[in-house]
Formats: C-alpha cells, structure tokens, sequence
C-alpha cells in the first residue's frame, strides 16, 4: 500500500512562557505509515503522543525535520487544506468538536466550508452518519446526546470529507464503557468496511491491542513499534513506559515467571483461557 | 461495626409534572457501615449519581429519608449544609472545579467555609496533601499551572481537607493513563487505611472495584440490583453482562475457562489470586505443591 | 432553574408560519413595528389586533403561552397606562389632590396598552415559530451585502451560531460546577449583596477558564475542518423563497399597508 504518512527525523519544543525552549516533547522520530494501517499510538501522559497527533495534520509544525503527508510538507502553507482534507482528526472531548445546533448540521461543516453545492452536501452527510450509525439521529440538538454519541458524531463529521485518513487523539478517554465500545466498533468498521486509515492515540491497553500494528511512546522518542502481540509480550518493558498489559497477558506472565514455558501474548480472554487450559492439561 | 450513613426507602424523581418526568431513584434503601470501604456500580444514567448526591444533601428526596450518623438531614432544613461537611462527595473531573490563586488556598476553601481557624485550616491543607502525595512546593503554585493529574489531586485534597466522616469519590480515576490511576488508587487506600474514614468509590471500572473496595452494591434502572462483597457480585456475571456491565477481564477469563471444560472451583477476580488457583491446580496435578 | 425562559423561546410545529422563509418573517416583524407606531384610531388597531389573532391561530401558539409572555411586562404596561392617565391634559373624569384622570388620557392609555400588547404579541410570534438557528441564517443573509464593506457579517453569524449551540452545555456546566462548590460548603443563597457577589467567585472562574478552552479547542477543530471564514461556505439547508413565501409575504405588505393607510387617515 502506498505510504500516507512520513516523520523524517522530528523534534518539538513546547516554549516556556518565558520563550525558552522547555525539553522536547518529541526528541527525534522518524515513522512512516501506509494507507489502510490500523495504528495504535500508546504512551503515557506526556510522552508525547498527543503531541505528535497534532504534528499529523499540521496544527503544529515540527521545531525540526519534516512531516510529510501524501508528498506535500505540513511546513507548506497553501497545502495545509489538502492535508487537512486528506488526514481528519477528532480529539478528546466529545462536546468542543461540535459548532451547529442540529446534528446534520455539523456533520455538512466542512463540506460547506469547501463550498460544496447543498445536495451533494446533503447525500455526503447522510453517507456518514449511515457509517457511523447516527443517521437516525440527524436531527437532534447535540446537548441531547450522550458522550459516545457525541464523538460519533464528531466522526461522521470528518469522515464527511472523505480523508483517507482519520487521528484520533484519545477519544474514548472522557467515555463511559457503552460509549467506549461504540466508538471502538465505529473505527473498527471504518478501517475494515472502508479502508480508511486509523491512527488511534491511547492509554487503553485493550483498544490498542485491536490494532494491527502499536507504537509505543516514552520521553518524545518511540519505544516499540510492532504488532500487538509482540509488544504486548514485554510486561517489564511496557512498565517502564508507564504503561500497563492487559490482564490477559498479566496472568500468562505471572506463570511464566513462577518458572514455567509460556507464551504471553494472549491478547482476548478466549486466547488467553485456551493457554490456561492447555498449561492445565499438558502433563 | 457501627452505621455511618443510611437512606431509606429513598425516590427521587426529576421534572414532576412536565413532560420530562422521571424517577432517577425508586425506592431504594442502603445502609453504610462505619469505616467501610464500599463500592457502587452502575451505567451512567441508572441513578448513581442521584443517589450519592442524596448522601450530602445536595439533592432533596421526593420521598424517603437520608440519616448521617443516625441523624435525618432534613429534619432542620436550616442545617442541611451541615451534611456536607460530614459526607465529602468528590465530582467526576473534579479539577474543573479549582479556582483560586494558589493550591494551598483552593484546598483551603472547603476548611474556611466549614468556619475553621486560620491555623486548623492551615493544618488540615498540609494533611490532605500529604494523604495525595503532593509535594508542599506545589502549595504556592497556581493551580492552572500544574499538570491534570496534580489538579486532580488537588481537587480530591480539597474535600480531604474537610475531614469528611465518609468520603464518597464519583470516577476518581476517570481519563488518567494506568500510572496515574495507580497513583490515585493507592493514595486512596492509604487514607482509608490510616483515617479509617469510610469510602465509597463510584466506578464502572471492574478491575478498580476489584482492587479496592471489600463490599459492592449495583444500581440498576433506578434501583438496587445486588449488593455483596467482590466475590459475590462478580460471581453473577451472567446477570451484569444482561444488564450491560461487566467484570474484571480476568473474571471474564475464568468464565470462558468455566465454558471450555475447566472449572478453578472458586470466584476470580484479581491476577494475585487467580496465578495462586492456577498455580496450586498445576502443583496438585503433579503431586507436589 | 434555567431553563424555564418562555419569552423568546421557540415552539416546533409545522405550519405555514412556521416555514414561511425566515427573511419574509422579520421584515413582516419590522415593517409591523414601524406600522404599530404610526397608526392612530379605534379601527387600525382593530384591524391590527384581527391580524394578530389571526396569525396566532395560523401558527397553532396556544394563547396561554402567548399571555405567559406578557407577564413580565405587566410591570410596565401598568405604570404607562397610569402615566399617561394621569398625565394627558383633556376633559377631567376624577381627581384626588393632585392627582387628575382625563378622559383623553384614559383613551391614550388604553391605546398605548392595546399597542405594547400587540407589539409584544408580534415579535413573541416571530421568535415563538422561527428556531434561533434560523433566525441567524436570516439576518446573515440579509445583512450580507454589507459584507462588501468590510462589515464581518458571515464571522458574527458563525459567533451566533455557536453560541446558541453552547448554552445549554454552558448551562449544565454552571449546574455542576455550583454543586461541585456547594459539596466543599459554599453557601449561595445567603447574605447580603457584597456577600452574594463574591460567592458567586467560585463558579465564575472555573466556568470562564473552561470556556477559553472550548473555545481554543473547537477552534482547532473548526480548522481541522477547513473552516477559514468569510461568505463563499455553502450551506446544508440554504434560503430559498418558494412560491408559498413570496405569496405570504405579498398579502402581509397589503394588510400591514391597508392598516398603515387606515391609521393614517385618523390623522
């Protein structure tokens, strides 16, 4: 698959108020990812990972090296649109994406603002929310819904823009469990069903280990960059970086460590029961 | 053990009269014990955040009494902010609601207003941010200045302070990445270690409950759906699932264990106890221990 | 609490008033204001109160909501009746001291009741049966000529719109953010108004910081979506005046001038 999104060697420094240079938020990553990829960016808070979310789409730019999207260079003022266009994001709070008063409304946002005549407008809206399950709720007041139905709509707001890629920074981060899994199962679907690229920044152990690929990010640099399974084998390490494994794979490592042949990767509770089971009946 | 805090047959119902009427609480009757650590589960909108803020006087009962230290509340209506001093309730996202110009006098606020001296109040800063694990330089530092774990801190200080008899915190850990989480967690079972004060966590986060509290209660659709300790709800798994809750995923994987033909024989639900299960089965089938 | 603003407030329904073209609605609304206050006489402001009414009945606006809008007002129609009662010089009807009620100034006061009220009842109309969201799109786009002078008309309109999107989340955050500081003691009902005012303090600031950080985060967001400003946005739902709208609009010129002419003659 062609590649979507390239880092080249990047840095960045938030400044003190004072204007000097605080430590780097992003100390030197170089990263590529391809159209289609499912990505899960993880890390604690203030690795850096909402940092280099806001460096994808060129909300900020780089205090070093270069981010390239599709060929053109977020330092590139008159591409910004196109790179807008091409890479959506929807951030954490469900409430401040959200500007109209009437669902349908919001969703049509960007295309309005691209000056798109109303009736394709109108069968562009009715295509997102169709995708992310919010069609019958097109006329609602956005105070009415709850958190996860919130950010479904921010969603269908940029998916509108046909992006071949969406970031999402922590958005089920201020979401009840239900919201969560929606919102989870929403991406899910727009990766598989449409084939668009997903760029998932996370805490939440068991909504990267849906990704088919995990970056892990600690102090501004990247700590891992794998599969889920791979990166999830590594308990220790994925301590250090403040994080945590899902208890699926805390289990299978605590019998690894009372001295025992174990494979810890085991990512879903079925996976994870099986090896149990096995470990059991093995004599 | 004696009875910190009771409500009794307690409803609550919003908007009566208009088109938007709705029983938040039906009837619903608790009892907490002194120095308890207690948990309440339940789906956003199944009536737990009316319920604990019955407990501080906050909300009024439609019908039904509210006893702190076997006192009704609202026997003297003219002494209802009382409650509050004696029940501290903690918001989701408590540090929106951090004001003042340093930390030490946002934490103070709770103290002066209960009409406390210069002195005690002073005292009582230091204490609760000791029980957060705040370091003392960030008492001069602007609150808008520190990072959102540490205005989280400084949010739950601020009701420590008040030296509350139950302490009732409402998704302390909500948004916070696993390290703070942890951090918060066990700063909170130090306090209730050492006070003794009673606690109650409001959570849907099965593995936080699991970890903490040794008595749960859930709400349901305006009403008491169980109540026991960890083991007992998490027993019911089946039940929570059709109500849209969970369990602890380690749970969950002893019940998919259950499903494939290997039965453990007792309730799981931390990763301690259940390598300790795993681990005396293997050792039984071998012969040793 | 809050909530509980009738005046102003907007009912959905779907009839003719309510669809008629917002921009057809407030120039009727202003051409009637204008109309209210020139006429003089016992028939124009028959004919006026006729056409209200009938209007009201059109829009299905139950008279009690109606009335409920006067109430606020009941305050000042009563204190003008009295003034211009007391006030008008003419034929003296009673007098108590210094006090004297004319005849002419019991005419006066009744008309000046009968307009305020017709007045009141007019533009309650005009907010009761178009959304505030529509209302925006209609001043935007008549005042959008202006646009041409540099007035930033479309950037006000957007202002409006988002405004009317936050209040009622501004609403609920004020609610949690006052029991946040009750749960620590505050005390918001008692004491005097220095004492008021500085409780007040604790909601304020954390609902002002809070609303500088919607505002920069939706901003972000708003630019994530392209948003760059200015009148060349299309819309989801544009204006557009249908047959019904300019029919509507042609008979409300001809009655509203019918009622201008009649008023006019008294003179």
């Amino acid at each position: 698959m062609a590649e979507l999104i390239r880092l080249e060697d990047v840095f960045f420094y938030y400044h003190s108020p004072e204007g000097e240079e605080v430590k780097p938020a992003i100390d030197g990553v170089t990263l590529s990812i391809d159209e289609g990829e499912f990505v899960a960016i993880l890390g604690h808070n203030g690795s850096g990972k909402s940092t280099l979310a806001k460096l994808l789409n060129g909300i900020i730019l780089p205090s070093g090296g270069d981010v390239i999207v599709s060929g053109m260079n977020t330092k590139d003022q008159d591409k910004i649109y196109d790179i807008r266009r091409k890479v959506g994001m929807v951030f954490q709070n469900p409430d401040n994406q959200i500007v109209a008063t009437v669902v349908e409304e919001d969703v049509a946002f960007a295309l309005e603002n691209l000056g798109m005549p109303s009736e394709e407008i109108r069968e562009k809206v009715d295509e997102a929310l169709e995708a992310v399950g919010m069609y019958e709720y097109r006329g609602h007041a956005p105070h009415l819904l709850s958190g996860g139905q919130k950010q479904r709509v921010a969603i269908a707001g940029v998916i509108a823009m046909k992006p071949t890629c969406i970031v999402l920074d922590e958005p089920t981060a201020m979401l009840d469990p239900k919201g969560r899994v929606d919102v989870m199962e929403t991406i899910r679907n727009l990766n598989k069903e449409y084939g668009i690229t997903i760029i998932l920044i996370t805490h939440h152990m068991e909504e990267a280990a849906e990704a088919s690929r995990v970056i892990v990010m600690r102090r501004g640099r990247i700590e891992f960059d794998d599969t889920p399974e791979m990166v999830f084998s590594k308990p220790e390490e994925m301590d250090d970086a403040g994080l945590s494994v899902p208890q699926t794979v805390e289990i299978l490592n605590e019998i690894k460590k009372a001295g025992f042949d174990m494979d810890i990767g085991a990512l879903t509770v079925d996976e994870c029961a099986e090896r149990i089971k096995n470990f059991l009946e093995e004599k | 053990m004696s009875e910190i805090l009771r409500v009794e047959n307690l409803t609550h119902i919003y908007g009566i009269g208009t088109p938007f009427e709705k029983t938040a609480i039906d009837d619903v009757t608790i009892s907490v014990e002194k120095g308890e650590f207690l948990g309440i589960i339940g789906h956003t909108g199944s009536g737990k955040s009316t319920l604990i803020q019955h407990l501080n006087g906050l909300l009024k009962p439609t019908s039904g009494k509210v006893f702190v230290a076997g006192k009704d509340i609202w026997q003297d209506p003219k002494e209802i902010r009382n409650a509050c001093f004696k029940v501290g309730l903690v918001f989701q996202y408590p540090e929106y609601q951090l004001f003042e110009e340093t930390v030490f006098k946002d934490i103070a606020f709770g103290p002066r207003n209960m009409g406390l001296s210069e002195d005690e109040t002073e005292s009582r800063v230091i204490e609760a941010v000791d029980f957060v694990g705040l370091s003392h330089d960030e008492l001069k530092k602007s609150p808008f200045e520190i990072s959102g774990g540490e205005k989280r801190r400084v949010a739950i200080a601020g009701i420590i302070a008040m030296r509350p008899d139950v302490l009732i915190l409402d998704e302390p850990t909500a948004g916070l990445d696993p390290y703070g989480r942890d951090e918060i967690l066990s700063h909170l079972i130090e306090y209730h270690e050492s006070r003794g004060t009673t606690v109650m966590l409001v959570t849907h986060n099965m593995e936080d409950m699991a970890r903490t509290v040794s008595r749960a209660i859930v709400i349901n659709q305006a009403k008491v759906m169980m109540s026991g300790t960890p083991e007992q709800v998490f027993a019911r798994a089946d039940e929570l699932f059709e109500v849209g809750l969970t369990v602890p995923q380690i749970t969950r994987v002893f019940v998919e264990l259950k499903n494939k033909g290997v039965d453990i024989g007792r309730p799981i639900y931390t990763v301690e106890s259940a390598k300790e299960a795993i681990l005396q089965r293997k050792g039984g089938g071998m012969g040793a221990s | 609490m809050l909530r509980d603003i009738t005046m102003g407030q907007f009912f959905p329904g779907d009839t003719i008033v309510h669809r008629l073209d917002p921009r057809v609605k407030i120039i009727t609304a202003v051409y009637f204001i204008v109309v209210l206050f020139i006429i003089k006489g016992f028939w124009a402001y028959a004919l006026t109160a006729a056409a209200v009414m009938t209007v009201v009945a059109i829009s299905g606006i139950k008279i009690k909501f109606i009335v409920k809008g006067l109430k606020p007002l009941l305050i000042v129609l009563i204190f003008t009746a009295v003034l211009n009662a007391l006030y008008t010089p003419g034929e003296i009807l009673w007098q108590w001291w210094i006090l004297k009620v004319t005849k002419e100034g019991l005419i006066v006061a009744a008309y000046m009741i009968v307009r305020i009220m017709l007045l009141i009842m007019g533009t309650s109309l005009l907010t009761y049966t178009t959304s505030p969201m529509k209302l925006t799109d209609a001043i935007e786009k008549l005042l959008s000529p202006l646009d041409k002078i540099h007035v930033p008309v479309h950037e006000f309109a957007m202002m409006m719109t988002i405004a009317l999107r936050f209040i009622p989340t501004l609403i609920e955050e004020t609610d949690k953010i006052m029991n946040a500081q009750k749960a620590r003691g505050a005390d918001f009902s008692s004491g005097g108004i220095m004492k008021r005012a500085r409780a007040l303090v604790p909601i304020l600031i954390p609902l002002f910081i809070s609303a500088f950080r919607r505002a920069d985060d939706l901003a972000t967001a708003m630019e994530c979506r392209l948003y760059k400003g200015g009148g060349k946005r299309t819309r989801l739902y544009e204006l557009s005046m249908t047959k019904e709208d300019y029919a509507v609009a042609a008979i409300s010129v001809i009655v509203l001038t019918g009622i201008l002419i009649v008023g006019m003659k008294v003179l």
